[in-house]
């Protein structure tokens, strides 16, 4: 252990580690945030890879990082700048200097630091450093001979051993962080349970890495801790970690076990939502059904069929995948079928920025068919909000025969967080609208609908007395048959609509935070940038403004008292990461309502510091 | 299955049937009815999806459980019906556009998986419900309304395209032949697997006489053969021509004639795993050749929707973690006291 008078106390501290794709940065951050997390701390985590498997090496363009947000307390983001920044060539250095501040430390691999690996990365002079003009404190290690000396007697090739030095990296920032590295063994062993020689290898270098920051720690300023959380009441529970893409996976399934039907998933592999497949493919012995299809139309058709078989039916997408969805999605709003798809936003248009995050396809989801289509959309606030709201997604397609789009986005997706294990007994209840035998004497008809909430019954294919058709055409009122009628198109148009519209009833409010009394700005987001802004407005009123933040969940329909809440409010900012489209969507639904707006389309995440910056001034206007 | 019996009238439904008089459909939902009420399986255990087109309006007129779905998707969605409930009889109506233009990809996928659903294929070589378009199994040179020089491109032989699937069940019937299509109907319900019914239809407006060769049963007898399982290959009308290898190919032999008798004459495997002879005989074609009727091809191999259960169910058996709750507090948990 390190001399305990040199370490340093943090409220958090953010690290990022960063090296070519094929580096192992993905699998150092995990480990590094889930040892945190098993410490008691709390994290948020942000894989930032390329879309190419491996780029060319070296290269600027094949640069993955991995940030890590560790907090004593709760931590909203995966963090602005870095603390720490692992840089495992001159690419990942010179792609990462924006998230440095001038505090940060940077640890580079000093063996890869040679004359060729600096032409690969376009740098034109050979100190890499002086060229980005930064004057950060550096540990520059020779990682790649200490790994390679590490293994020396190991009996492995020059390749394999070097695929351990991502560990010389973690072990060191363990070090650096108080980290022991138990956990992070027992992690290795699990991973590589099948090759044990590799799993040893990684964990014998891990530990050089660890003993190289010990030995040498008189060369860095300090190292550091972050305390464990603050064990209130309401923390105490059993914890683990999860991401939005595992979150979303098992409220589908916790939903599918709370209505007692079986889980149907239909997907078609697709960037950044392809994990919810894996995931729920994983989990056959919890009776879930994974068809992987043939392409992402049929992905949703099966989950049609499947509903319209009886079971909970749902498909996962991103981008592209969502527009070739559309049509079969409709099938399900004029059939009136239950329907969860999930949307992972990436950036577009087109195939756009497969790895990156936005929320541009906010308006896609609630308008994007032909017709009038109207349905259920909801977007999840945080990665361990995607359980809840994958559960609520499925309830309200079950109860409401109707389709749910459930959106979220890459950074939720692939971002992690420690998360308190629920207890499905807490969970509000499923109940499908089913037919009952009582209907066939008043005469039922597919369309028949409970008068309340005007959503139809469901008979299910295998029940005696309730055959039926369905089908894309529009049906009679009264009669379920074909019809063209246009009073009765008119009749059954209002009638779709208002059956969402009734949903909005059964929605928690919508809720303010911060100074929600005498806010002079009212900050208004939707979706996956909840940690940001709710980090933006608290740090906004530690500096004495009075500012308040409305989150929505429930895009449509919008919670009852939205419009009511707004309206108390003089200035408000929405901030999204489109060009517009929640505020136009607000605009549209509340009428007169001014609004200013903040939007950023860059693939990453919101910048807080930059946030404050802005809307300090828009209070200032 | 189940003991009560059924007649072609328990699966009509009170719907007005709205094709055009004369039309081949009428006469291939009398003959899906008859087997439907043969095969014994109750209305209610009885799905038919359909996609988009004339023949696609089908399930509307069955008094079965019924899905007019979207164009093209309907092997999709037939897919997720039988996969999440293998207990249902399933049945997908596709005309030839449906099938084999927009809906192509899931028609061989469903095959390739094989999925026990039994695709009906109406294949009138034409787009009617859009006025007289060519489809893709329209021949080529064909005039049509968008082809008005005639088309410059080649069709495809759907019998070719199944087996390229690795399709186990294939095929034939005309139209307006009731009796035998309600057999091969009744014979591709019973197959275990994905099962493709070629239907050779007529539209009597947009492609009137396609199918004259074979339009009555005097026809039939001379242009077409009734392919049996086990039953040498004989066909006419006086029943003394037969089909006989030769090198790689067939030809078509008179008995009686060359010293040749009935017991030179091939014998129809429909199980036979290779699928050679059954294409040969599936491509067929006049003048020289008599068209196949009946069942060429029926393999036996293992159900996507079974085995997507069975592996569940070993799963579960061998996996001690059968609730969410209980799989969420393995692993890497941590507890806050």
């Amino acid at each position: 252990m390190a001399d305990e008078k040199l370490v340093k106390e943090l409220e958090d501290v953010v690290i990022r580690f960063s090296g070519d794709s094929g580096d192992g940065m993905q699998l150092a951050g995990n480990i590094f945030s889930t040892v945190s997390a098993v410490l008691g701390n709390d994290i948020s985590t942000f894989p930032d890879y390329p879309a190419e498997i491996r780029a060319p090496q070296g290269t600027i363009s094949g640069v993955s990082g991995y940030q890590v947000h560790i907090g004593a307390h709760k931590v909203f983001t995966s963090g602005d700048k870095c603390h720490v920044l692992v840089a495992m060539n001159p690419a990942a250095l010179k792609v990462n200097t924006k998230h440095l501040t001038p505090r940060s430390i940077i640890i580079t691999d000093s063996d890869s630091f040679t004359k060729k690996d600096l032409e690969k990365a376009l740098y034109t002079t050979d100190d890499a450093i002086k060229e980005l003009g930064i004057n950060n404190p550096v540990l520059a290690v020779p990682i790649s001979s200490m790994c390679k000396e590490s293994l020396k007697d190991s009996g492995l090739d020059n390749k394999s051993m070097l695929r351990c030095k991502n560990m010389f990296a973690l072990g060191l920032v363990c070090w650096l962080f108080n980290r022991p590295l138990e956990h992070a063994e027992h992690m290795l062993r699990e991973k590589f349970a099948k090759k044990p020689e590799i799993a040893e290898a990684n964990i014998k270098v891990l530990n050089d890495g660890y003993n190289y920051g010990h030995n040498t720690h008189a060369s860095v300023p300090n190292t550091y801790r972050v305390e464990a959380h603050d064990h209130d009441q309401n923390l105490k529970g059993v914890y683990r970690d999860v991401s939005g893409n595992m979150a979303t996976a098992y409220g589908l399934v916790a939903a599918a076990e709370k209505a007692g039907l079986q889980l149907y998933l239909g997907s078609y592999p697709i960037t950044p939502a392809t994990d919810i497949l894996h995931e729920l493919s994983k989990l056959k012995n919890l009776g879930v059904v994974t068809v992987q299809c043939e392409d992402e139309i049929s992905g949703c058709c099966n989950a049609i069929g499947a509903s319209f078989a009886g079971s909970l039916g749902v498909t996962s997408t991103s981008g592209p995948g969502i527009c070739l969805k559309s049509e079969a999605i409709n099938l399900a709003v004029i059939a009136e079928l239950p329907l969860v798809v999930v949307d992972v936003q990436r950036g577009g248009p087109s195939t756009g920025m497969p790895t990156k995050s936005e929320q541009t396809d906010l308006l896609q989801a609630v308008f994007g068919r032909n017709g009038e289509s109207p349905l259920v959309v909801i977007a999840a606030t945080s990665p361990t909000n995607c359980f809840d709201s994958a559960y609520m997604a499925c309830k309200i397609a079950l109860e409401h025969m109707t389709p749910v789009i459930l959106l979220t986005d890459g950074y939720i997706a692939n971002g992690s967080a420690s998360w308190k294990i629920p207890s499905l007994a807490d969970y509000p209840e499923i109940k499908p609208n089913y037919v009952t035998k009582d209907l066939l004497e008043k005469g039922w008809k597919p369309y028949f609908r409970n008068e309340e909430t005007m959503v139809r019954y469901w008979a299910v294919p295998g029940t005696e007395g309730f055959m039926h058709r369905l089908g894309g055409l529009e049906k009679d009122y009264n009669t379920s048959v074909i019809s063209t009628d246009s009073t009765n198109h008119q009749k059954m148009t209002v009638t779709r609509q208002e059956k969402i519209n009734r949903i909005a009833a059964s929605l928690p409010p919508l809720e303010v935070l911060g100074d929600k009394d005498d806010a002079d700005l009212l900050i208004v987001g939707w979706g996956g940038t909840f940690g940001h802004l709710y980090d933006t407005m608290q740090q906004m009123r530690q500096n004495g403004k009075k500012v308040a933040l409305a989150h929505f969940q429930y895009i449509n329909p919008f919670p009852a008292n939205t419009a009511e809440v707004l309206r108390r409010y003089k200035k408000i900012v929405v901030a999204e990461q489109n060009m517009g489209q929640f505020a136009g969507l607000l605009r549209m639904r509340i009428p007169g309502i001014e609004l200013q707006q903040f939007n950023r389309v860059k693939g990453q995440p919101f910048n807080v510091l930059r946030l404050i910056e802005i809307f300090t001034k828009m209070m200032e206007e | 299955m189940c003991e009560k019996q059924y007649t072609a009238k328990d699966f009509k439904s009170d719907q007005y049937v709205r094709w055009c008089p004369g039309c081949g459909d009428h006469a291939l939902i009398t003959s899906l009815q008859k087997a439907m009420a043969e095969l014994g399986v109750a209305p209610h255990d009885t799905v038919v999806i359909s996609g988009i087109g004339c023949s696609s309006r089908l399930p509307y007129y069955i008094n079965s459980y019924g899905f007019h779905t979207i164009h093209g998707r309907a092997a999709a969605i037939a897919t997720g019906v039988k996969v999440a409930n293998p207990k249902l009889t399933v049945w997908q109506i596709s005309g030839d556009g449906d099938g084999l233009a927009i809906g192509g990809n899931h028609f061989i996928h469903a095959l390739r998986r094989n999925v026990n659903i039994n695709i009906v294929l109406l294949n009138n070589h034409i787009y009617g419900l859009t006025k007289g378009q060519y489809s893709p199994t329209s021949p080529r040179g064909f005039v049509s309304k968008s082809s008005p020089y005639g088309t410059v491109e080649d069709p495809f032989r759907p019998a070719e395209l199944a087996f390229g699937a690795r399709g186990r069940f294939f095929a034939r019937c005309v139209d307006v032949d009731l009796a035998n299509s309600a057999e091969v109907l009744k014979a591709s319900a019973q197959h275990k697997g994905a099962s493709v019914v070629e239907v050779l239809q007529n539209c009597v407006i947009f492609n009137n006489g396609s199918q004259s060769n074979l339009a009555t049963k005097e026809l039939r007898d001379d242009n077409a053969i009734y392919l049996e399982h086990g039953k040498p290959m004989i066909f006419g009308k006086n029943r003394d021509k037969g089909l006989m290898q030769e090198g790689f190919g067939l030809k078509v032999v008179k008995i009686g004639e060359n010293g040749i008798t009935e017991k030179d004459i091939l014998v129809h495997d429909a199980h036979c795993e290779d699928n050679t002879l059954h294409m040969k005989l599936a491509l067929m074609e006049g003048p020289d050749f008599p068209v196949a009727l009946g069942v060429i091809r029926d393999v036996e191999a293992p159900c996507y929707d079974e085995c997507v259960h069975q592996q569940i169910e070993e799963v579960k058996a061998k996996k001690k973690i059968h609730t969410l709750e209980e799989f969420l507090h393995t692993g890497d948990t941590w507890e806050i006291k």
